[in-house]
């Protein structure tokens, strides 16, 4: 099968688009949810089952009245129960054995980062992956948790500790003091900056739940490891604290009044070299211990029972008479409330199942057939007659055998339930990122093997389908295939997507694959040379300039930066840090091209020619006189050409310094706060006035005049929506002026920009059937130019007013490296493509945008439109986000059919190396994800980087189609 | 009369190697709390100064420079005064283009301009003890095929490790490991360095295993 260059770099990028997507798919597991959007209340709680009779929805009261929530960070369940315990945690040892206390080992899930882990023991739900990305823009826990419940029932809460907890839960607490975990060579002020406060906020009484959080220990688990001499110091530091609460709670014990509570667990434990995040045991293992006089004393030293760290939130939940929070897939801890009466556990039993019933109910199709599920239904009828003769007053012992066995029902049910739903959470799929990996894998395989003949003169890309469909590796493989997908769908314990897709869907992608894979092989062996058969001429004249190496390397550097978490997170380093050099690259082969043997500037020999034995490229060009096309003569193009790069260089200090981006330098002042800040709305409103006319004068030059008219109106209008929301001021009213939402300005402008567009449209469908060929070529590159022009528009309205200057640099460099750089130095599409990519990727940093979620300008949404409606806006938000990558890939179109000769030749490369300039990094990301997904930062950097990287590709797809 | 010639340029890059690392041992000495971390400026101008007394004594000794055809004092004088002129507007020149590349333009302008002096100590200066304030010359030497000696050669490959040094030296500063030396300019002007002393280092052996394709014009 022939494909042409940009055909098969369209059809390369649709099939790694779907293995992305198949990949996310199974990184992103979906979360839990239920389907309800507002908080649980009291008023929804479900009713004593009991036949017949009306219901008592009365809810238990309280078991305690005060609680301490003691968290120390990474503690590992064996500093308190191992060996080591009875030496530095004496105390606590002394309470878990001989005092009134339940101690258990509460299993965390991975990965075992103290925000997730937070979220997991207040809501009781395993936070989703998507979840914690999608919630890096709020870091606000928005969910139904035990801390909100709490304060809506008027409880007081005082926290202090790591201000995580501050800004999971703002406005919750009455009073806090958060402590910055960011020094983590510090591992004394922390904690005292906790303790200091426990002296008088024990005496006081106005209070009901009080939560501390240590960090010192995972400080210097960080530091030096589990075993080094400064953990027993610490934990005795800590068995002081526990003892001293301890002590105040119980004398403040009052006769009559109900019992505190203290509970001391952890939010993840520690591996041997002293780091968390993965999933091994130590790292899973926290301890949970609660103490309250309402239980009986301990006679031994017993092996602490298991649960998983997200019962303590109904269990809390329940005890303080709280609703349980919706979300919450854990179970209550039976142990807690074996001093209540049987009534009253069976009641809590079923809130507790009727709860986790109805969040399966919401979040699995099939709930019908979960065990768990037909266990608690049974439970409930049982319940209901249980309560019937309970209320009847018998008090026989079969009543009491009855409800002894229907606690254990309860239990069982529960614990089914539990884990169906956990079933669901918190796992990668591990097959199906597989699947989606072995995908693109080969993607990128094709499109590296097809280099040759893609960049030939034929660009033509020859495919071998026909064969491999006919060949036998292909049934063979595709039966392997189809066995292993049986084989992994039929035994596999978790949920799998690949599993759930209707199974003619699997298999045709099972076919495709193996198809590819058998092309593949075919297109390999051509380049492997027949032994007796001449030898082919290699490429013996394949000579790289500086500049080829230069984009090479950078490009491959850049793909291996993105391993280093740092990198990531300041990525917009790299590529200004490329771009400076390439600019100065092509200033070096501007002088070459000038000053040949004549005069050249001092010494820009950045990557200067250290090896005189490089061939030179463009030897016989020298001589060449370029046209001019913009009326200039030769002498003073030349020092056009000459100032481009520099001017180019200057263009993008200025930007960097217009938006801070990145992570460690983001909150250094820039021009954009300055320009923004109020004082300076008269200096934003002309520097806005002036891109925009910069704008108009640098894209008008290639429209029709009725594009013209309607770009020019459609700038005004940009300026008058901007007026409108406040940003800038129209210069002749002064007067305070009401700031309306723009929606009418924001229309006016849209009709515009469709409406260049339609004439682009038209331009290019009329060049499909223009006769003349010269006359259709130009009406094409009109047309195409036109819907540029309509993309610029549609950018200018959608930039805040302080990006504006952005747009218009970013035209002004495109026209002037399109018109003294490209044209004239004959860079190849190859180079032009690379160099239009590095551009766009510095100038998607250059608007503003970080690796980073929370970057991404949600405002965009709304422009033009009353109220929120979905698809505009997610369509407006990407597209505004990738202006920068999207103009440029624009702009290659418009500038390689512009080439005279050989239009349809150098698109076709351009599309290629766009797609292969797309695909390598975005491979090697998907790769090194799967490696890293145990890695501490997995969440914070790598994960918004891979959505980055997806809708990048995307976007690149979408340009690439045409 | 090759391995004459090569031998020559090895021993000269050794004194001027050396230099370098005097000039590193001998603030320890004499200023006190030294350390190329934490009074870097100080590290920084011994060793661009040393290099600079020693790079013009030694090619002043051996006589490299080009034969000059008057020798009038006034002309001496005047090409004395341009290499200066020339000096100052390198400095500048690397100081406009360290500031394109991202460093802040107002605040530790001192430290982004002493990194300026270092590189064109490293660069300019030597083509002007070499080359003399001739443009034509710098222009032939830093053009393709266009080194007519060893010297040539080497000047090319000094001046071109100094400056990628420099430009590798740039990667470590946005990472966050929050060590001494990722401080503004200590990882660039480390980098320099050491890319000026593999310079000095390759310069000689790559001549040396070359000899057979170099082939020098007749001046």
């Amino acid at each position: 099968m022939r494909l042409s260059s940009s055909v098969f770099a369209s059809f390369c990028l649709l099939i790694e688009l779907l293995g992305i997507a198949l990949f996310l798919r199974g990184f992103f597991p979906v979360p839990v949810k239920s389907s309800l959007s507002s908080k649980s209340k009291l008023s929804d709680l479900p009713a004593e089952p009991l036949a017949g009779n009306p219901n008592s929805t009365k809810v238990p009261p309280p078991l305690f009245k005060r609680v301490v929530i003691i968290l120390i960070d990474a503690l590992r369940e064996d500093f308190i129960f191992g060996p080591n315990g009875k030496r530095f945690m004496p105390y606590t040892r002394h309470i878990v054995e001989r005092g009134s206390s339940h101690s258990f080992i509460a299993k965390a899930r991975p990965p075992t980062v103290t925000m997730p882990r937070i979220k997991a023991l207040t809501t009781g739900s395993i936070p989703g992956f998507i979840d914690v990305v999608m919630n890096l823009n709020s870091p606000a826990v928005l969910e139904d948790n035990v801390i909100w419940q709490a304060k809506n029932s008027g409880k007081r809460i005082i926290f202090y500790g790591d201000d995580t907890w501050v800004r999971l839960f703002p406005k919750h607490f009455m009073e806090y003091d958060g402590t910055t975990s960011f020094f983590v060579s510090d591992y004394t002020e922390v904690d005292n900056n906790v303790t200091r406060h426990l002296d008088s906020t024990l005496k006081r009484d106005d209070w009901d739940v009080l939560i501390l959080h240590y960090l010192g220990l995972d400080h210097i688990g960080h530091i030096s490891g589990p075993h080094s001499s400064l953990i027993g110091p610490k934990l005795l530091e800590m068995d002081d604290v526990i003892k001293k609460i301890h002590a105040s709670l119980i004398s403040r014990e009052a006769e009559g009044t109900l019992p505190n509570l203290m509970v001391l667990c952890s939010d993840h434990g520690m591996s041997e070299t002293g780091s968390h995040g993965g999933s091994s045991e130590p790292e899973i293992s926290t301890p949970l211990i609660l103490i309250s006089p309402l239980f009986q004393r301990k006679v031994g030293l017993e092996q602490p029972a298991m649960v998983e760290q997200v019962d303590l939130a109904p269990t809390l939940a329940l005890a303080l008479a709280l609703p349980i929070s919706q979300n919450s897939v854990g179970r209550l801890i039976p142990a807690v409330f074996e001093e209540a009466s049987l009534r009253e556990q069976l009641r809590f039993l079923h809130m507790n199942g009727h709860q986790l019933s109805s969040l399966l109910r919401d979040s699995n199709p099939n709930f019908h057939k979960e065990d768990g599920y037909e266990q608690f239904r049974m439970a409930e009828k049982t319940h209901g007659n249980w309560m019937k003769l309970y209320m009847d007053g018998n008090t026989s012992e079969v009543l009491g055998n009855m409800g002894k066995k229907l606690l254990k029902q309860y239990l069982e049910a529960l614990q089914a339930m539990s884990a169906a739903l956990s079933k669901q959470l918190g796992k990668y799929d591990m097959y199906s990122m597989i699947v989606g990996m072995s995908l693109i894998l080969q993607v990128l395989v094709l499109l590296v093997l097809a280099m040759p003949e893609a960049l030939s003169r034929a660009a033509c890309v020859d495919v071998p389908v026909a064969s491999a469909f006919l060949s036998l590796p292909f049934y063979l493989l595709c039966l392997l295939g189809s066995s292993i997908h049986v084989l992994v769908c039929t035994s596999a314990e978790a949920s799998c997507y690949f599993c759930s897709l209707p199974w003619l869907l699997a298999f045709t992608a099972i076919l495709f694959s193996s198809a590819l894979l058998c092309s593949l092989v075919a297109m390999a062996a051509r380049y492997v040379p027949i032994p007796g058969s001449p030898q082919p001429k290699t490429s013996s004249d394949w000579t790289l300039s500086e500049l080829d190496i230069l984009l090479l390397t950078g490009t491959v550097g850049h793909t291996l930066s993105l391993g280093a978490s740092s990198f990531v997170e300041e990525e917009h380093q790299t590529w200004y840090f490329l771009l400076n050099t390439l600019c100065l690259a092509v200033f070096q082969d501007v002088c070459r091209k000038y000053f040949r043997e004549r005069r050249r500037p001092g010494d820009d020999e950045e990557d200067d020619p250290l090896l005189p034995s490089i061939a030179e490229e463009d030897a016989s060009q020298a001589t060449f006189s370029p046209a001019a096309e913009l009326g200039v003569s030769v002498g003073s193009e030349k020092w056009l050409a000459l100032s481009t790069p520099i001017l180019t260089l200057a263009c993008c200090r200025l930007l960097r310094s217009l938006n801070q981006t990145g992570v460690q330098w983001a909150h250094l002042p820039d021009l954009s706060h300055w320009l923004n800040s109020g004082d300076h709305k008269v200096v934003l409103s002309l520097l806005a006035a002036l891109s925009l006319l910069l704008i108009f004068l640098l894209v008008q030059r290639r429209c029709s005049l009725v594009s013209k008219i309607a770009l020019a109106l459609g700038l005004l209008g940009v300026y008058s929506y901007r007026a409108a929301v406040g940003n800038v001021l129209f210069p002749w009213q002064h007067s305070g002026r009401s700031i309306s939402k723009g929606t009418g300005e924001a229309r006016f402008v849209y009709i515009f920009i469709l409406g260049i567009l339609f004439t682009g449209v038209k331009d290019l469908l009329r060049s499909q059937v223009m006769s003349s060929a010269v006359e259709g070529r130009r009406l094409k590159s009109r047309g195409l130019w036109e819907v540029y022009s309509g993309v610029v528009l549609l950018v200018a309205l959608l930039f805040r007013a302080h990006n504006l200057p952005t747009l218009a640099c970013c035209l002004l460099i495109q026209t002037l490296m399109a018109q003294f750089i490209w044209k004239k130095l004959h860079y190849d599409a190859a180079q032009t493509t690379i160099m239009h990519y590095w551009f766009g990727q510095a100038f998607f940093y250059f608007q503003g945008n970080s690796n980073n979620i929370a970057t991404v300008d949600i405002s965009v949404g709304f422009v033009g439109l009353e109220s929120y409606v979905e698809a505009p806006a997610v369509f407006l938000t990407a597209f505004s986000t990738y202006a920068g990558p999207l103009l440029w890939a624009c702009h290659l179109v418009c500038y390689l059919s512009s080439e005279r000769d050989r239009a349809a030749l150098s698109l076709g490369h351009g599309s290629y190396c766009f797609a292969l300039l797309r695909s390598v990094p975005a491979v090697f990301y998907v790769v090194l994800v799967t490696a890293l997904r145990y890695h501490l930062f997995i969440w914070s950097v790598f994960s918004p980087k891979l959505l980055y990287e997806a809708m990048h590709t995307l976007v690149t797809a979408a340009v690439c189609l045409p | 009369m090759w391995d004459v010639e090569i031998r020559g340029m090895a021993s000269a890059h050794a004194i001027i190697a050396a230099s370098i690392f005097m000039a590193t041992i001998m603030p320890a000495v004499l200023v006190e709390k030294f350390s190329v971390y934490g009074t870097h400026l100080v590290w920084l101008y011994s060793v661009a100064g040393s290099v600079a007394v020693v790079n013009i004594a030694v090619f002043w000794l051996l006589g490299i420079s080009p034969p000059t055809k008057k020798n009038t004092l006034s002309y001496k004088l005047s090409k004395l005064f341009r290499s200066c002129v020339y000096f100052l507007l390198s400095c500048l020149f690397f100081h406009t283009v360290v500031v394109l590349y991202g460093a802040p333009l107002l605040e530790s302008a001192l430290e982004t301009f002493s990194l300026a002096v270092l590189l064109s100590t490293f660069t300019t200066l030597r083509c002007l003890c070499i080359l003399g304030p001739n443009v034509q010359a710098w222009i032939r030497v830093f053009s393709r095929d266009g080194a007519m000696s060893v010297w040539d050669t080497s000047l090319q490959i000094t001046t071109g490790c100094s400056v990628v040094g420099a430009w590798l030296g740039a990667f470590p500063i946005p990472l966050d490991w929050d060590r001494p030396w990722q401080v503004w300019p200590i990882s660039c002007s480390l980098g320099t360095t050491i890319g000026f002393l593999t310079g000095l280092l390759t310069a000689p052996l790559w001549i040396r295993w070359h000899r057979k394709q170099l082939t020098y014009k007749l001046k």
